[in-house]
């Protein structure tokens, strides 16, 4: 029997930074002072995007990989967001747009000054990895008309029947071969040693693990980490630059023993305003969060108890928890079905299965999903996903509206007195389970 | 006001005709053709379809386009936020209220992301119908997109077969095509005498028959096609105004209302060249008759491909096509019309736009949705601009490139 919770008792304790967090901003850091050398030191880049990248392929070419997306949402979290939209928009681009999109272009028209203060290099190639956004295929459209440089791409096919088959497998595996390869080969004059890869491949499988496990650490109660604002730091090193490094391997073994740690002593998860204490709602959440209030975002779960135990969006850059890992034994081959496996190139009948096993592995009380307004690949549909889960799992559901990186489409109040209506569903459906 | 008799008493039945189509979003013909064939009917969005295949096996293809503003949305609007474009809420529409009953499944081209997850919330909401997402390569090359695009038409086919199609055989492929071919020249001699002489097929016209096309069998439509083109040579009613020629682009999948078109032509505009409609017009030129005919469908998506929106273009300049087909329309201006939150269209105008402007052609822009009502305000800003290009341009060019 469920015990009840005094509403008013603080959810949350004082503030404490953990190792992984230092760590992972470190890394951070240094992987952009290293692109802001580029033009002295020599070294190149491919601007690519999140969703399955390739950048253990990237980086045994000593390729350093740029991530138009990642550079939207920090901007965005330095409060920069709305004035690069707006350049963007001055250029005729249409309210109406992805905000990622118009966010990158403001920023590269307002001289192309990442997250650290440094100016981000020209890309030496657009490496268009074509996986879950039609959008991105614009994107680079519009990308390949203000840089002079050569644009790779690779197209991966949809996920629409929930498998991946041999020929959709063959085909990416050609473009790799014969087009993605070529070009990195040509860019960065180096030749393609597969052996390299391999012992990339090996170190992305350690670091899946261990992400793995932080991942479904959830399942405990209390869980010891938030799957969707902590799970952003999380994925941060494994869905960008480093994947496929020793770098990667080390964060990942140092954040699960945080984890496991926490665990072993029954602690929540720790937010930028101290860790939960209290959990009082188990979610799971599906989309991606808004970023120019995250904390604020953050805060407004954290503050009612509130920890999201899964979320789909920690499922972007790839879905290990079903059991994918890289393999080195058959390098073209994996990297394509990671290309395939991204959670946006599933079907809607693989989400709906996905967020339904979610809340029942994960025994949360309901679904919320966060609905973007500038992200077609993941909203369309999400109205639907949110009735058929309910369905299948008998536990509510919520939805909010928020947008990437647009404040203008952030309504702290609206979205604060949607949760609590939700929080009180959920609070009403355990008070009839328990009477 | 058309008059009773005469040719065109004869072009109104014809666009009457073609008009009915239109409005009729529980696709009645298509019962009466399933009725009197027995064979299955299979929808298709937006923008490309094989429909030769789908022929091939006797099938027919049923574009889907909507409902522009014939429905009242009722249960679609609870499937999708406002945030998201119109087709996919007045499609889930018709199906939820039986207008698709008809049809034995779906056809869900690769167009954008929306579209894309209609294809999963169709298979959730219709679990016993078809439904089938046609992926399409973005790599055209012979040996690995056509490839990929090979295996993409025989796992369509052999979903059609298992649904109780006749299975594929090379030789009624080649005849459909033959049929296609021969329906592409029909479409495109009417796109060619419109540029030429605008008055004689007004737009409005035009896009019904292609809309009529839409859910008539290809032999009707052919015929439908040529009654109109005899009636049109019939007729010495219709006269050339002074209005400006315009290309009209950014309408690929979702349609504007039919009012909205016959705006655009009242405010001062000869529509010269569009793309609506566009699985009419998405190949240019006959596909090969001699070849392997399921090799030929792969080779004219790869090589005969238009330009479009949700087509990756690696070489050459964005925009440059529709300058080329400003030129080819001759044309004095364009008029980009894109559906709300279309987002392949609305992120290619700014890239058209600079094209454009570098060609010295002028442009304006607005958005719709297939079921405005409203078009007093682009009433008024098409008619400024056809002005302006009437009264601005350089007279003596203002005709030249159209003959």
């Amino acid at each position: 029997m469920p015990t009840p919770i005094d509403p008013k008792a603080p959810a949350v304790s004082a503030v404490c930074k953990e190792d992984s967090q230092l760590r992972q901003k470190r890394m951070i850091a240094e992987h952009y002072h290293r692109l802001a050398g580029c033009p002295g030191s020599g070294e190149k880049n491919a601007y690519t995007f999140v969703p399955g990248n390739l950048t253990e392929l990237l980086r045994s070419f000593d390729l350093l990989p740029v991530l138009p997306e990642i550079n939207a949402l920090q901007s965005a979290m330095r409060g920069k967001s709305r004035e690069y939209i707006a350049v963007a928009e001055k250029l005729g681009h249409s309210e109406d747009v992805c905000t990622y999109v118009k966010c990158d272009l403001g920023m590269m028209k307002s001289g192309n000054v990442g997250p650290t203060g440094e100016r981000l290099p020209d890309p030496d190639l657009l490496l268009l990895s074509y996986t879950g956004c039609f959008t991105f295929m614009k994107w680079f459209e519009i990308l390949k008309e203000e840089y002079s440089c050569p644009v790779a791409m690779l197209h991966v096919p949809y996920q629409a029947d929930g498998v991946v088959t041999e020929e959709m497998r063959r085909y990416v595996v050609a473009q790799l071969k014969e087009k993605i390869i070529p070009a990195l080969e040509s860019v960065s004059g180096r030749r393609y040693d597969e052996d390299r890869l391999r012992e990339m491949l090996a170190l992305s499988a350690r670091a899946e693990d261990d992400l793995v496990a932080v991942l479904e650490s959830a399942k405990h109660r209390p869980s010891p980490i938030d799957a969707y604002f902590g799970g952003v730091y999380y994925i941060g090193p494994i869905f960008t630059a480093f994947r496929g490094t020793p770098e990667a391997v080390d964060y990942y073994r140092t954040l699960r023993e945080e984890v496991e740690e926490r665990k072993r002593l029954n602690l929540g998860p720790v937010t930028p305003d101290g860790a939960v204490d209290r959990e009082r709602f188990r979610l799971v959440v599906e989309g991606p969060p808004n970023w120019t209030s995250f904390r604020e975002f953050w805060k407004m779960f954290a503050d009612e108890g509130a920890v999201v135990v899964a979320s789909t969006y920690t499922k972007v850059g790839g879905v290990y928890d079903t059991g994918f890992r890289h393999d080195p034994s058959r390098p073209l081959e994996t990297l394509a079905d990671y290309c395939m496996g991204c959670y946006t190139n599933l079907s809607l009948p693989s989400r709906v299965d996905m967020l339904s096993r979610y809340v029942k592995d994960y025994d949360a009380d309901g679904l919320l999903v966060n609905s973007i307004k500038s992200c077609n690949s993941f909203s369309a549909g999400q109205l639907m996903i949110l009735r058929e889960v309910e369905k299948r799992t008998g536990r509510p559901g919520g939805f909010i509206e928020s947008d990437l990186v647009d404040p203008r489409y952030f309504s702290a109040a609206n979205i604060k007195n949607r949760l609590e209506s939700y929080f009180q569903m959920i609070e009403q459906k355990r008070m009839h389970a328990v009477h | 006001m058309r008059s009773p008799a005469g040719p065109e008493g004869e072009l109104g039945k014809i666009v009457g005709i073609a008009e009915k189509l239109y409005r009729d979003t529980a696709l009645g013909s298509v019962r009466e053709w399933k009725g009197r064939t027995g064979s299955l009917a299979v929808g298709f969005m937006p923008v490309y379809i094989p429909r030769e295949l789908l022929h091939a096996q006797g099938v027919l293809p049923v574009g889907i386009m909507g409902g522009g503003d014939n429905l009242e949305i009722i249960r679609g609007d609870a499937y999708y936020q406002s945030y998201i474009c119109h087709i996919p809420r007045s499609t889930l529409e018709m199906g939820l209220d039986g207008s698709l009953d008809v049809l034995d499944g779906m056809i869900f081209p690769a167009t954008c992301d929306v579209i894309r997850n209609l294809s999963g919330m169709w298979k959730l909401q219709f679990p016993h119908k078809l439904s089938f997402y046609l992926d399409v390569p973005q790599d055209f090359d012979r040996g690995i997109g056509g490839e990929f695009y090979g295996r993409a038409l025989m796992d369509l086919s052999r979903a059609l077969t298992a649904r109780g199609a006749r299975p594929y055989e090379a030789a009624s492929l080649r005849k459909s095509i033959a049929l296609y071919n021969a329906n592409r020249m029909q479409v495109e001699s009417l796109f060619d005498l419109r540029r030429r002489e605008p008055w004689k097929v007004p737009t409005s016209e035009l896009y019904l028959l292609l809309r009529a096309g839409q859910v008539l069998c290809v032999e009707d439509f052919t015929k439908l096609l040529a009654d109109y083109g005899e009636a049109l040579e019939a007729d010495t009613t219709r006269r050339m105004m002074d209005q400006a020629r315009v290309v009209v682009t950014g309408s690929f999948c979702e349609q504007p209302p039919l009012g909205l078109i016959r705006t655009l032509e009242r405010s001062g505009c000869y529509i010269v060249d569009d793309d609506f409609v566009q699985v009419h017009r998405w190949i240019r030129g006959p596909i090969r008759e001699t070849a392997d005919p399921l090799d030929a469908l792969v080779e004219a998506f790869l090589d005969q491909g238009v330009d479009s929106p949700i087509r990756f273009i690696a070489g050459g300049e964005k925009g440059s096509e529709l300058v080329r087909r400003v030129r080819c329309a001759g044309a004095e201006g364009v008029v980009f019309c894109a559906a709300s939150f279309c987002d392949p269209a609305l992120l290619d105008q700014p890239m058209a736009i600079k094209v454009l402007e570098k060609a010295g052609v002028p442009y304006t822009a607005f958005k719709f949705a297939e079921n405005n009502g409203q078009f007093q305000v682009i009433r008024e800003q098409t008619g400024t601009f056809a002005d302006s290009i009437k009264l601005w341009s350089d007279e003596g060019n203002r005709h030249a490139d159209a003959h």
